[in-house]
């Protein structure tokens, strides 16, 4: 080793090769150090693959203060945070529309916060393709945040703890917009639940032991619900109209979006994990118990041209018959899918 | 001999440092590149045959509407140049805002542009959908840029917004044309034709200048009069079908090479 130190060429190699390990690696860290960031054995592939943004742990804590961020409002009134709470897997616990600057009512009931990595597309309609840019909807939207991305960045750029902390992490110069949605990805990609009974039942660990009643909830959810409620994500991330409606004039739900009549009243099949802590339920939080979604599932089905064929029994009645014996085992199983470590995660909570 | 001793010796530094070094390799390239020029792209914004003015001018289209222009903003991508025997150079992170209100904007330098002759001139009006659904970005496609749909993700192609007395309501133009995704997909990508069909000759000695006139009117004026648009009846586009009939005639009838030194 000693003969080669001496060539000219070799430090200019060793030189160029430290140069080159900062220009083309990413400052990946094991994953097990950021929250979230191991990827549960029982999920599918991430739509949000790690290397699109690797995690690291200074990004983190800045998305993480970035999320509970009121400077990000337009009067500094409310953060991601106040309407995406932590206790309610980061849903906004009862209430049906979200409530944003002065108190403006939303027209759809926030949904809850967790595994965003595996979303092939976010929001009710799907508008959002990708999770960077998921914070310029509630940002400029004028019932949440109603203030503009110029307008957050000359806000962090004024503040000397934010300059040092991006500057930190992406190098010196005034934050940018891309610095800025990345920071909030890396903390809205870390919001992985995977740590339920059930998780615990799959994997065959300890502690992951189902009750009797449990077991026949499972099988019957596994029969009736899961062609929507698909993969142990309990989402097959499609859109589909589960007959609340006859008619969506007021939120024709993906329609929105494609601008084509056969996708009226159909909303994203929303996740089921951490159910029991994310009521109200539905795009409109009209159910305020899991008693009253299992109820429409059995006799509150309305016929409609979008309504999904697997709510069309084949006597023509509409829903999934379900005996009042039934709908407890179901509601019993759904309860098992609660994460108690990810609702009461410290280093997920806003930092003091 | 002594390279191959020496590259030998840098292996002996390690794996891990032979990996590293390898993961760029444009230094052997560089020593034997070929000569190379810069083409300079210019939009001259016109309508018709009267110059572009932002608010003070009122022009009339084909279905004999009088309109005034407030914002003309259009994204030009994936720029590339094809050589007689099918050669293709393309230009990398070939993303450009074009506004006319910003007279820096409307000239795109193509940089390291291999010498020789190229029969023609491709690039798209808007962004590739890869783009449209990409994480956060910089430069032409950063959303500060205010050309880009926060509630149904994607870029807006191109902006126009205006005035016209013959509009309803508050006689506001507004046409955001853009949507990625079958059927109202609005990308279009185009070749205007080479005046004289004489080659563009790139050389290290000189920077080509390729003038294009790009006519507002050819957004609202169609190949055919069936396919003009009427601001009576059609003034507030955001994406969706109606775009699509927009962005046929830009792609039609926008773009012209008006000359070439
Ligand atoms: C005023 C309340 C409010 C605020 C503030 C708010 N959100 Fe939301 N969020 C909602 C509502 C309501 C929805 C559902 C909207 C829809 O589907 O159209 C939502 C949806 C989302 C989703 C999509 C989840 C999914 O699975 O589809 C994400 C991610 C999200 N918000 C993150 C954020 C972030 C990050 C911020 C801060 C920049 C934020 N939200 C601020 C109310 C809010
Ligand atoms: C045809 C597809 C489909 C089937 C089958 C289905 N669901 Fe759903 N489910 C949906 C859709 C779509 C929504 C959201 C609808 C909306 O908000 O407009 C939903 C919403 C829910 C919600 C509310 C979640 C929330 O966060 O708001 C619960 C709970 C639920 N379903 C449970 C079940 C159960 C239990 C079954 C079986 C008895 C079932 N679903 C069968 C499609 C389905």
């Amino acid at each position: 080793m000693a003969a080669l130190l001496p060539s000219p060429v070799v430090l200019l190699v060793v030189g160029l090769a430290g140069l080159l390990t900062i220009a083309c690696r990413p400052t990946t860290q094991p994953p097990e150090a950021v929250p979230g960031n191991a990827l549960p054995g029982n999920f599918p592939t991430p739509w949000y693959a790690l290397n699109q943004n690797p995690p690291n742990q200074a990004a983190f804590e800045l998305g993480k203060q970035l999320f509970y961020e009121v400077k990000l409002s337009r009067d500094g009134s409310v953060s991601c945070g106040s309407c995406h709470r932590q206790e309610a897997a980061f849903a906004q616990a009862n209430q049906s529309f979200s409530r944003g600057v002065n108190n403006r009512l939303g027209v759809r009931n926030a949904p809850a916060l967790q595994n965003l990595r595996w979303r092939h597309s976010l929001l009710w309609d799907g508008g959002v393709s990708n999770l960077e840019m998921l914070p310029l909807a509630p940002l400029t939207n004028p019932v949440e945040m109603d203030e503009s991305l110029d307008n957050v960045l000359v806000k962090l750029n004024a503040d000397a703890t934010y300059s040092q902390r991006f500057a930190a992490v992406y190098g010196a110069g005034p934050i940018t917009s891309q610095q800025f949605l990345r920071a909030l990805a890396q903390f809205t990609a870390s919001l992985t639940s995977a740590n339920s009974r059930y998780d615990h039942y799959v994997h065959g660990e300890r502690g992951g032991t189902l009750s009797i009643q449990e077991v026949r909830g499972l099988q019957l959810f596994r029969k009736s619900c899961a062609g929507c409620h698909a993969t142990d994500l309990f989402t097959d991330e499609s859109f589909r109209n589960n007959g609340l409606d006859a008619s969506f004039a007021s939120d024709s739900g993906r329609a929105h979006i494609t601008d084509t009549p056969r996708d009226r009243g159909k909303f994203k099949v929303p996740s089921l994990r951490n159910v029991a802590h994310t009521a109200p339920y539905m795009h409109d939080g009209r159910f305020a118990t899991l008693g009253q979604v299992l109820a429409h599932y059995d006799h509150g089905v309305v016929a409609s041209a979008t309504l999904d064929p697997q709510l069309r029994q084949a006597d023509g009645r509409l829903g999934i018959p379900l005996t009042a014996k039934q709908q407890k085992d179901l509601e019993a199983f759904l309860r098992t899918l609660t994460d108690t470590s990810f609702l009461s995660d410290p280093r997920l909570a806003k930092p003091q | 001999m002594k390279a191959f001793a020496t590259a030998s010796r840098f292996c002996q530094l390690g794996f891990a440092l032979c990996m590293l070094v390898s993961c760029k390799d444009t230094q052997q390239d560089e020593v034997l590149a070929p000569p190379t020029g810069k083409v300079v792209l210019e939009f001259d914004h016109v309508v018709g045959n009267q110059a572009l003015d932002l608010e003070t001018t009122t022009y009339t289209n084909a279905a004999g509407n009088p309109f005034t222009v407030n914002t003309f903003n259009y994204y030009i991508s994936n720029i590339k140049l094809t050589q007689a025997d099918g050669t293709v150079w393309s230009e990398t992170e070939s993303y450009h805002l074009v506004k006319e209100s910003d007279a820096s904007s409307q000239q795109v330098t193509l940089q390291q542009v291999p010498a020789g002759k190229y029969t023609r001139l491709t690039f798209t009006i808007g962004v590739d959908s890869a783009r449209n659904v990409a994480g956060a970005q910089a430069g032409a496609l950063e959303p500060r840029n205010g050309m880009f749909w926060t509630w149904n993700s994607g870029y807006i192609f191109t902006k126009l917004e205006g005035r016209s007395e013959q509009a309803p309501g508050n006689k506001a133009l507004i046409f955001h044309i853009g949507g990625f995704k079958a059927p109202n997909n609005t990308i279009r990508t185009i070749s205007p034709a080479l005046p004289g069909n004489a080659p563009l000759q790139v050389q290290a000695s000189h920077d080509l200048q390729v003038h294009l006139k790009v006519d507002v009117l050819g957004m609202f004026n169609g190949p055919t009069p069936n396919d003009n648009i009427d601001f009576r009846t059609l003034y507030d586009v955001m994406g969706g079908r109606e775009a699509v009939r927009l962005a046929d005639n830009y792609a039609a009838g926008m773009f012209r090479i008006d000359y070439v030194k």
